[in-house]
């Protein structure tokens, strides 16, 4: 298996009026055509090395590491021009919430549109072929109609399959799905992550899964970063996740309630200083 | 089925628009409603007798008692209301004791002038606003930003008489660029026929292009004034909006598509920003509808402002009655305008 993206010692810093904050500090990871997991809790730093990969990370932002380099492209060293014709390209990312992350003024169609003929010169209606192909791909019954929808008059669930579309149909190689799921409904967090698993496997992806559900994770990627404060306490295999030697990791598992269980008190995460070095 | 639905469909629709289209009516009707009998107050309070105005204070007590008959004066409130609205429904807003001339008449002569200062003004203020803004958001904090809030700034609070004059001093007297007051020299005060009232238009209607480069440079002086105070209030509006577009997850997500930076402000961010702005534009164009008194003052711009004030100073009660009317009218119909921009550019609020 060829590796996709290497990542070594990624460090994220913000410069503040009180000092340098350290979003991420000295991530490292490689990852092939597999699904990998990146679990913390908010402000573990698990989006900003997802942005980090993306180059959307604020321009007031510092980004170092020894390697940062995806299929023998050096991202550190790349202009903003390189970097751009390989996001939506190559590299592509889903964010969180349909409702915000779709422009709200214009037509899902065109919005589908608008990735393919910025990376691809294709004239108009196979552009539109395609996209309608690509609503079809992701489960929408009835692609023609939701092609001249605004944002606005689709459900979560709806939205998030458009976004989907719309950062799939340049056909990228690695794609970060940052929360893809957490706004949505329960009943329809499933039918998304089906629809992506299929796709990321059919199409030979690459996926960083970023989330916050531990569980959710092990049940759809082959390993699991655990990020604490801007680093990976632990990495493992998807499947041996009971073994988690981490008492942070052992905490988030624990928190999930079983049916039946009494917990009074409700047990909370005993935090070690040392977790931070 | 499948038809019925649709049909039943259709109908809902249609429905939804005859709704929409009649609250427009009401709301439109109750608003003029209100500032007809806003403006029928006041001409009854002010301590102006209206028959004095006509017959002078030297006149027998038997004329002034007929006059005031003659007036409708002695009539009960509600049927003199029903008479002024009656009358101001049909364009007859009584005749102007100042200019002799029925008031609609003078407003029919002024407020072209007016509209068409205010529209070049607009255009210019738009037209170089917009981009500014746009320019100071997407380079938050840098010198260009600040250069744009200065600008700004003196915009606000430079008096625009002082400025007119200085304007008028520099490139009229000075220079010799622009033409100086008036709205056309006197030149073509025998050959210039006016249809419109808009003399520009006039002008290109006439196939009198010698006229129109005289009206043009008449024009530009005042209109670049105007222009540069709804600049300022444009450009300012304009960079708020675009950074609270520019701060959306969809900006987000159109970076992560790797579209260009021009794509992402000029197509997403500010067709975003484009919906509030539209009321913004609106106002500011109001505004300079009513007349600006300054600027028509030094510039000796026969227009409504100057029309208003001279009337006001007279006592010429239908005058400036009239004239309120009309701005309010102009305020009314830019509401409503403004609306209907605000459906055109928003898919949210569209009847579906």
């Amino acid at each position: 298996m060829s590796t996709l993206l290497h990542v070594e010692d990624l460090r994220v810093s913000f410069p503040t009026r009180t000092g340098v904050v350290e979003a991420v500090r000295g991530v490292s990871f490689a990852l092939g055509q597999e699904r990998l997991g990146i679990v913390g809790e908010s402000g573990s730093g698990k989006s900003q090395t997802g942005r980090a990969i993306m180059g959307l990370t604020p321009l007031q932002a510092e980004i170092k590491a020894r390697r940062l380099e995806f299929n023998g492209i050096d991202l550190l060293k790349a202009s903003a021009a390189e970097r751009r014709a390989l996001r939506g390209n190559r590299i592509a990312m889903i964010l969180q919430d349909p409702k915000y992350s779709l422009d709200p003024v214009m037509t899902i169609g065109r919005q589908i549109v608008e990735t393919l003929r910025t990376h691809e010169k294709v004239g108009k209606s196979e552009a539109r072929a395609r996209a309608l192909d690509m609503l079809a791909a992701v489960q929408i019954r009835d692609p023609k109609r939701v092609y001249d929808l605004y944002p606005h008059e689709v459900s979560g669930g709806m939205g998030q399959r458009a976004m989907i579309a719309m950062m799939l149909i340049a056909g990228p190689e690695l794609l970060i799905a940052d929360e893809p799921t957490s706004a949505l409904d329960v009943t329809v967090q499933l039918d998304i992550l089906r629809i992506l698993d299929r796709l990321v496997i059919d199409r030979g992806m690459g996926l960083i899964f970023i989330s916050h559900d531990l569980r959710l994770v092990s049940t759809f990627c082959d390993r699991v970063i655990v990020m604490y404060a801007g680093k990976i306490v632990e990495e493992l295999k998807a499947s041996e996740l009971s073994q988690a030697k981490h008492p942070y990791t052992q905490g988030l598992l624990n928190c999930m309630p079983k049916i039946g269980e009494n917990r009074h008190p409700l047990p909370v995460l005993d935090r070690q200083p040392e977790w931070l070095l | 089925m499948e038809n019925q639905t649709q049909a039943r469909r259709a109908n809902k629709r249609a429905s939804d628009i005859l709704k929409a289209v009649a609250s427009f009516v009401v709301i439109v009707a109750t608003t003029y409603l209100g500032l007809l009998a806003v403006t029928f107050f006041i001409g009854r309070v002010v301590p102006i007798d209206p028959v004095l105005a006509i017959v002078g204070d030297r006149a027998p007590a038997h004329v002034v008692e007929r006059t005031r008959i003659e007036m409708g004066f002695n009539l009960p409130y509600y049927q003199q209301f029903y008479l002024y609205v009656k009358g101001v429904l049909q364009g007859d807003f009584g005749t102007s004791v100042l200019t002799t001339n029925p008031v609609m008449a003078d407003i029919r002569r002024v407020f072209p002038a007016t509209m068409e200062l205010a529209t070049v003004g607009t255009v210019i203020g738009a037209a170089l606003g917009i981009p500014l803004g746009v320019l100071a958001a997407v380079k938050r904090g840098s010198l260009a930003d600040q250069v744009v809030r200065i600008i700004g700034l003196i915009g606000y609070s430079v008096p625009i008489f002082w400025l007119g004059l200085l304007a008028l001093l520099v490139f009229y007297a000075r220079l010799g660029w622009t033409a100086g007051p008036g709205r056309i020299d006197v030149v073509f005060e025998y050959t210039f026929t006016p249809i419109t009232g808009f003399y520009l238009l006039d002008a290109v209607l006439n196939r009198d292009w010698a006229a129109f480069k005289d009206i043009f440079a008449h024009i530009i002086l005042p209109a670049s004034l105007l222009g540069y105070f709804s600049l300022a209030y444009i450009s300012r509006m304009t960079r708020s909006f675009m950074l609270n577009e520019l701060s959306q997850e969809y900006i987000v997500a159109a970076r992560a598509k790797g579209l260009s930076e021009t794509r992402i402000i000029w197509g997403h961010a500010l067709r975003n920003a484009a919906v509030p702005l539209v009321t913004v534009i609106a106002l500011s164009y109001a505004g300079l509808l009513e007349g600006s008194v300054l600027t028509e003052t030094v510039f000796a711009w026969p227009g409504l402002g100057l029309y208003i004030t001279n009337s006001l100073q007279n006592a010429d009660m239908n005058a400036v009655l009239g004239g309120t009317i009309v701005i309010g009218s102009v305020f009314i119909a830019l509401n409503l305008l403004s609306d209907l921009l605000y459906r055109l550019l928003d898919p949210r609020t569209r009847i579906r």
